[in-house]
């Protein structure tokens, strides 16, 4: 008995991502979710610009490449060209989501588009060579930050989950990380959520994974898995941020 | 013959996108267009179809992106400093050749400018909306009327061609009030099996994109597309001649300079002098072959305009530089005068501008 | 016992696997190297392997399948 095999949606072609890189794990794990909700043949998949640019060849259903930063304005687009018949997620990277793409996520987020947003938070620019991003760390080192992210010079960097977690128009926040098993299976459980969310008509969801970059790092993958839990995730924490149904019922 | 409604330029525009099967518009507030925006939110709720005041221009243009690679129709509409924002999401469509109407209802600038009309966004329009080899359908209407007819042959061009169509139209036409007559036989919507509506597990995945890595094929793309283009130049040239049969002197003008410009020739001929009118109403294409008929028989063409002289160059290349091609114009939101013109065409007639 | 199959060729490694396997079922093959240049993930010791798809799970690459 087949006990873990490549999920369908997933195209059996090789990524392009360095050795290591978690992209691949949550590229997985959204393949694994669009089989077992048996949507592939209705999904819509924006990919961004960054790293998982080429997001487009990887996935077995239909796709878009958005600009750099505007996946949530395309997925807006295809959701209300047909609500009832397209299931539209967006994958972004955290210089895409959180820097040129502000905007555009504050107001998909305020408008509770129901659309499910994959959110990579690796702390820093990877495709174009490992720069500072909106997510890096106060005296993180990268290659426009070589003395360390200086705080007074260039501010601090961005919690997505708890600033949209102040809107009234989120339906679901929740940031997950993949660096270890256990931590894997509670991402895959995140992002069946929001996708279950969107088949629903909940609205907005959104998952942050906390993701490592270890080639732009400059360290090893197993390095990079440990340096999530010692520096990322304090600045990070996991967990839910917003679960608006789950809230109501509560009440 | 259908009965006529009295309308304003930019509702005209809305009505037309409605009837010609838009179902989906999205906006940001921007005068001199406003009324389009508002017109669809009145109006889109009740036919089930999606009015969405965006975020800003850019995010409008890319839910235009989302729509469009569903293969429904699908518009935005601006005012020039909100065109220039847009001009990303141009690239990108033109890129991932998808289809749309975008309206810009041209106001004075550079920068934030003024909000009275102008032509000075032709180069734009016609040339360098953006980044990369790419063009636009330009339609340029000079009524109510070609406001809304335009606005139905624009979805029809974009589909076709799988291009964006541009309405250039200017502050004037957006606000003045005709009568138009709506009545249009809208075809059967064609095939669009790029479009990404999910695969329904029935075929291989779409992917609606722009970019490729390995310049041959990036280069193989701009040829084919290079290709349509050229297609499009011999085929959908459009424009209108005026009194031109017998002309000495060639007046050429689009959109409210053209209508400028008919009055100041309809006055010179009392005068008798023999005048006419090119008015292209294709902007790209650019309608080559009245300039060069033209350039044969006629002493001088003035090229009336809004801006600091645009048209002008495609006018002297289309006429190969064998007559003096000279610019009457006003900017900034100002519009020549019938007198002004008259005046050039005197000028004209008596010897030549300089 | 569990069975594991590799894609060889799309590995890329990076060893995740092996430091996810609670039985020190995997190592890198040094001795051989793939299509793209890398030493692969092999079994060293497949007969401790119980199934539990932990390598599969941190594979960013998705080569492994898992039969139990």
């Amino acid at each position: 008995m087949v006990v873990f095999e490549k999920p369908k949606a997933l195209a059996d072609v090789q990524m392009h991502y360095c050795p290591g890189c978690t992209h691949g794990i949550v590229h997985r794990l959204v393949a694994e979710v669009i089989d077992e909700l048996g949507i592939e043949g209705k999904t819509i998949g924006i990919a961004p610009v960054g790293c998982s640019v080429m997001a487009y060849n990887y996935f077995n259903c239909d796709m878009i490449e958005a600009a750099h930063g505007r996946a949530p304005a395309v997925a807006t687009g295809v959701k209300r060209s047909d609500p009832e018949n397209h299931i539209v997620f967006t994958y972004q990277g955290d210089g895409d989501l959180a820097s040129i793409g502000m905007a555009e996520t504050v107001h998909s987020a305020a408008r509770n588009e129901n659309i499910t947003v994959i959110f990579i938070n690796n702390a820093i620019y990877g495709m174009t060579g490992g720069q500072m991003a909106p997510t890096s760390l106060p005296g993180q080192v990268t290659q426009t930050s070589p003395y360390g992210r200086d705080t007074d010079a260039c501010g601090f960097p961005i919690r997505v989950c708890e600033m949209l977690s102040t809107l009234d128009g989120p339906e679901y926040l929740e940031r997950v990380t993949v660096n270890n098993v256990k931590n894997v299976k509670n991402a895959k459980k995140a992002i069946k959520k929001a996708f279950q969310n969107q088949i629903d008509g909940k609205g907005f969801s959104l998952v942050e994974v906390v993701s490592s970059c270890p080639t732009n790092w400059g360290m090893t993958p197993q390095d990079a898995l440990k340096w999530i839990d010692e520096k990322m995730l304090p600045y990070y924490p996991l967990g839910v941020y917003k679960d608006r149904s789950a809230e109501k019922e509560e009440k | 013959m259908s009965d006529k409604v009295l309308m304003k330029g930019n509702e005209a525009i809305a009505e037309a996108a409605i009837i010609a099967g838009c179902r989906h518009y999205f906006g940001y507030p921007i005068t001199p267009q406003t009324e389009v925006a508002a017109y669809m939110a009145k109006r889109m709720p009740k036919i089930g179809g999606t009015f969405l005041q965006a975020e800003s221009e850019i995010a409008a243009i890319n839910m235009v992106y989302g729509v469009a690679s569903t293969g429904k129709r699908v518009m935005t509409s601006s005012s020039s400093p909100g065109i220039s924002l847009k001009g990303e999401g141009l690239s990108y469509l033109a890129g991932a050749d998808l289809p749309s109407l975008v309206i810009n209802v041209q106001r004075g600038g550079p920068g934030l400018g003024g909000i009275q009309p102008s032509q000075s966004d032709y180069f734009q329009a016609t040339k360098g909306a953006a980044h990369g080899d790419f063009h636009m359908l330009v339609l340029a209407p000079s009524s109510v009327q070609e406001m809304a007819d335009l606005t139905v042959k624009g979805f029809d061009l974009a589909d076709k061609y799988r291009m964006t169509a541009m309405v250039l139209a200017d502050g004037t036409m957006g606000q003045m009030m005709e009568p138009v007559s709506l009545d249009y036989e809208i075809g059967e919507p064609i095939e669009k099996p790029w479009a990404t509506t999910g695969t329904k597990m029935e075929r291989p995945h779409n992917i609606v994109n722009s970019l490729f890595l390995e310049p041959d094929v990036l280069e193989k793309s701009n040829f084919e597309r290079y290709e349509r283009y050229s297609y499009i130049e011999e085929n959908e040239c459009m424009y209108e001649e005026y009194m031109m049969d017998d002309a000495e002197i060639c007046v050429t003008a689009f959109g409210i300079a053209a209508r400028v410009s008919k009055n100041a020739i309809n006055e010179a001929r009392k005068k008798g002098i023999k005048v006419g009118l090119i008015r292209p109403i294709t902007l790209w294409p650019f309608p080559k072959a009245p300039y060069k008929k033209a350039a044969d028989k006629v002493k001088e063409i003035i090229s009336v305009e809004l801006s600091m002289g645009q048209m002008i160059e495609d006018v002297r290349l289309a006429s190969e530089c064998k007559v003096p091609v000279t610019l009457c114009n006003r900017v900034g939101g100002m519009i020549p005068t019938p007198e002004q013109v008259l005046e050039a065409i005197e000028k004209a007639a008596k010897g030549g501008n300089k | 016992m569990a069975k594991l199959t590799f894609k060889t060729d799309n590995c890329k490694g990076c060893g995740l696997c092996i430091d996810a396997c609670p039985k020190q079922v995997l190592a890198l093959a040094k001795d051989k190297i793939n299509k793209k240049g890398h030493h692969p993930v092999e079994a060293v010791n497949p007969e401790n392997c119980i199934g539990c798809a932990f390598c599969a799970t941190m594979c960013p690459d998705c080569i492994i399948t898992v039969e139990r």
